[in-house]
Order: C-alpha cells, then structure tokens, then sequence
C-alpha cells in the first residue's frame, strides 16, 4: 500500500513541477516582466504549435527519416566495430583511445565540414547522427560483452560450444542491457544531430525550420518547435524503452521478483 | 591403485601450474560406470583446477585424461561439468536452459525441448519449464542445473559444490531426492564437496586431496551397500568413516 502511494507520489511529482514551470512562465509573461515578444506565453506558443501543426509535421518527418536512417547505420556499424573489437584484442587496444578522441570533437564544429564535403542533402546530417550516435552504443556493446560472465563461457565451452555458439548464446544477451541503454542516449543524440546539421543548410527538417522563424524573430514558433523537438525525444527514448521490454521479458519486475 | 577395466574415466598423472606455480600434482583418478565418487579437499588445493582439466576446459602441463579408452585430454564437450554456481543462463527460461546442451550438440529446437521436459517431472521441476531462473528457488535452480549437467552428459559428469550453496534442510532432502533419481539414471559422477557427511552419505568412494601442491592422499570407499538406509549417518560405520576422513584431511 505504502509502495503504491510512493509510486503514485514518485509519478506525480515530476508533472507537478512541470506545472510549477509552466505557472511561473505564465506569470512572467502575463506580467510583462519580459517583453512579449521575446518570451511568448504558454497559450501564445501552443496557438503556434497548433497553427503550424500540419508544417512542423512535414518538417518533423524529414528531421526523423534522417534520424532513422543514421540511427540504422550507427547500430549496424557500432555492432560490427564493438563485436570485431571484442573478438580481436589488437584492434581494442589500437581503435579505443581514437573512439574516445574522435568523442571530444563537438558536434556543430564538424557539422559545417560535413555540409562542404557533401552538399545541402539529407547526406550530410545522416553523415553527423551516425558520428554522434556510434560512439554510446559501440561503448555500449563492449562494456555489454565485456561484463559477460567467465564461468558462463566455460560452461558453454564444457559443453562443446564454439566461440560463435558463444558469441550468440552469452555474449549478445549480457549485452542487451548495455546496448539499450546506449541506444537509449543514442535516440535523442540522433534528433539534436539532425537538426544541428540542419541549421546549418538544408531545404527541409526541423533545424531549418527554426533558422527560418528565428530570422523572422517568431518567438512563439521558436518555443514551439522546441517543444515539438522535446516530444519526439521522448517519445523515441519512450520507443526504445518498450522495444527493450519486448525484447528483454526476463527484466519484467513480475519476473525478477520471486 | 586399482584402475578397473570397467573405468569410463581415467585421469593419469595429471600435473598442472599457473605462473610457475604448481597447483596439482602427479593426481590419478578414475571413475567406474554408474558410479559415484566425491573430491574432498581444504579451499584452495585444487579440487576445482582438476575439474577443469578432466572437463578439457585447461590443458594439463602433464598427465592425460582418457573416456572409455578415448584421450579426451584438452578436449571440451566429453564430459559435462556442473561449475560451483548454477549458472542459469537469466535470459533463458527453464526449459531452454536444460534444453542448451542437446541444441549445442546439434538437435533441433523442437526436439532437444521434448527431451528436455519429459524429464522436468523426476527433477521435481513440472510446471517451471516457462519460468525464469530467477523465478525459481535455490533447490529448484540446483536441480534445474543437475538437469542439465545430465542431459548433456554421456554418462559422465563432474559436479563442482552442486549442493553447497543450500541451506541445511534443503540439503538434505536434495541429498535423497539425489540418490532417488541417480538410483534411476545411469550417471557415473564425481562431485567435489567440503562436507564431510554429505561425502559419505552419497559416495561409493572418496578421493581426498591435500597438500600444495595438491594430492590425492587417500582413497576411501564406502561399503554401505545403496539404497542406504533411513539413519546411516548415525550408525557406528558412518561416525567411523568420517573420524577416519577427518584424520587424512589435517
Ligand atoms: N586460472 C587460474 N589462474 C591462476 N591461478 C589459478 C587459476 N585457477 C585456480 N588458480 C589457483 O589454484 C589454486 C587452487 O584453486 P581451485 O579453484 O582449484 O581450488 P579449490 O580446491 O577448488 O578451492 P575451493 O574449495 O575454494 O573451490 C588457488 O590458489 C587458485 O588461486
Ligand atoms: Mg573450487
């Protein structure tokens, strides 16, 4: 009973201080104490975000295929890379420490370099979201295989397994939880990649939509999108989650306790 | 010594080292059809180094490991091995777990579960074939690794501590629950314990280990004829077995 009020209460309390936020905003710029048109209120954006429903969706879908698109190509070379990494001592000990270099780069430096060499198509953002999202899933992977259970392995070698029966039968699944959390990381790096890339040049997305209100000063659309870039984060983190939980059942809570 | 012809295990001179380090030495064991045979040694002798070699997981520096007339020496997949944890896989249910060796060995899916679950019931595993190990209680999860070790033995099977991590009571109607089903299946076993009692009760012999590097300094057997009876663990023989084990252990 006390767990269920806890929960009920641990649930509530982030949305009452979203609430909180939302009063404050409300009472700023219903006060004036900042002028109006640079911090819109809380109605003034959403009749933005409704107005241009239909406009912030197209450039939404654009903004997520490339996301999805360099998201696919991240995991894929992430997996090759971290499982070559883990068979092959060397090539760890050489790859590593450039991965970790490769990761104080930041991202709006690179991003111009990439629009140069490839022009103001979808190439260059999917180009940067694979950049950005290799790195936690590839760490994610190897710390995953690198946690596998010793004893495990001798069981399965006791057993007559080979190292790709292994491979399949320990290592991947000890991974799992590694590589979701990753991905996890991953999924909202992928939308802030894409529409940093964007801004920078391009004819559709969610970046270039808000270089284009921000050179209008169209505060509220501004807010708006924002918010809209929120959303899709979270529902892409939300995604990951239940696509873990479908692919993971033995981490149910009704599993795990006895 | 008394190397039977009938041995479906034979270890020889078995010596090995890590880092210089001579672990065991010069150790000759064998192991009879249907038999049960118990490794009794202080923490850290080698009871376990043995294991892993006679398993094929470690090659020894000297010595061979031979199965029914096969050297399997350095040669995994002969013998199956109960490491001193359960180690049920915890993304695998019950079922797919005891059904892993039979897969690995090359049978279909469908058919290595089959096998598999017609004999959850003798386990006393019926009705956890979908669960997860975590799900199961530490008998159940014991048993459920016995399971395993059997179905992917060929008659032979080395079990590391299978009962040490239980406690007392549990023990104790395993220990019977054990002798019950290998009275049953034909399973020639050695098992490695730190209980001295649980040794006597189960074993048709007793190999004990001692010294470093370790040795195997003496062999006991058993002559109480099995199905044992109800009390043998207080009966005059029993008490002097153990006096004469606990002597060649210190
Ligand atoms: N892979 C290894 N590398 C180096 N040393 C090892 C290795 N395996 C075992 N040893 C050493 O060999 C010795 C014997 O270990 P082993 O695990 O065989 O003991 P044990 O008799 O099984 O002990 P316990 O009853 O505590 O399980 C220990 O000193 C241990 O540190
Ligand atoms: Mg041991």
């Amino acid at each position: 009973m006390t767990k269920k009020l806890q929960s009920i209460t641990e649930k509530i309390s982030p949305a009452l201080a979203l609430v909180a936020i939302a009063a404050v905003w409300a009472a700023i710029s219903g006060f004036e104490l900042v002028p109006s048109y640079m911090l819109p209120s809380p109605v003034s954006v959403a009749r933005a975000f409704v107005e241009d429903f239909p406009l912030l969706m197209e450039h939404a879908a654009t903004t997520l295929t490339e996301a999805g698109i360099g998201l696919a190509i991240g995991i894929i070379l992430a997996f090759i890379t971290a499982s070559l990494m883990d068979r092959f001592k060397l090539l760890y000990n050489a790859v590593y420490p450039l991965m970790i270099i490769t990761q104080t780069i930041p991202t709006v430096a690179i991003a111009p370099i990439l629009i140069m060499w490839m022009g103001f198509d979808m190439a260059p953002k999917i180009a940067l979201i694979v950049l950005t999202t290799f790195f936690p899933i590839t760490v994610g992977l190897l710390d995953g295989y690198a946690s596998v259970d010793a004893d495990a392995v001798s069981l399965l070698r006791s057993m007559g397994a080979g190292r790709l029966r292994i491979f399949f039968t320990v290592k991947i699944p000890s991974a799992l939880s590694h590589f979701f959390a990753g991905l996890k990381i991953s999924a909202s790096y992928a939308i802030v990649g894409g529409v940093i890339a964007e801004w920078l040049g391009g004819f559709e997305g969610l970046g270039v939509y808000m270089t284009r209100v921000r050179k209008a000063y169209q505060f509220d659309k501004m807010f708006a999108v924002i918010l809209l870039i929120i959303i899709i984060s979270l529902l892409l983190m939300l995604a990951v989650s239940l696509i873990r939980k479908a692919v993971m059942p033995w981490e149910r809570k009704g599993v795990l306790k006895k | 010594m008394n190397i039977s012809a009938d041995s479906v295990l034979i270890a020889e001179n078995i010596s090995k080292s890590f880092d210089g380090n001579r672990i065991i030495d010069n150790v000759s064991i064998y192991l009879k059809k249907g038999e049960i045979v118990s490794l009794l040694g202080q923490s850290g002798v080698g009871k376990s180094t043995l294991f892993n070699v006679l398993s094929g997981l470690y090659m020894p520096d000297s010595g061979k490991v031979l199965s029914n007339g096969d050297d399997i020496t350095g040669k995994p997949g002969k013998i199956s091995y109960m490491l001193q944890k359960d180690l049920l896989l915890p993304y695998k249910n019950v079922l797919d777990n005891t059904a892993l060796p039979l897969i690995i060995k090359g049978e279909k899916k469908k058919v290595a579960r089959e096998k598999a679950s017609a004999l959850f019931d003798k386990f006393g595993l019926g009705g956890c074939e979908k669960k997860y190990p975590s799900q199961l209680s530490g008998g159940m999860r014991q048993r459920a690794a016995l399971l395993r070790t059997y179905l992917s033995s060929q008659g032979i099977a080395l079990l590391d501590e299978p009962f040490s991590a239980l406690d007392t009571l549990t023990k104790s109607a395993m220990h019977k629950w054990y002798l019950d089903v290998m009275s049953e299946i034909e399973l020639a076993t050695v098992f490695i314990t730190h209980d001295i009692d649980e040794a006597i009760l189960l074993s048709d012999r007793i190999y004990i280990m001692t010294g470093k590097p370790g040795q195997i300094t003496t062999e006991i057997e058993i002559k109480e004829k099995k199905p044992r009876k109800e009390n043998f663990n207080l009966t005059e023989e029993f008490l002097n077995y153990k006096r004469m084990i606990v002597e060649k252990l210190l």
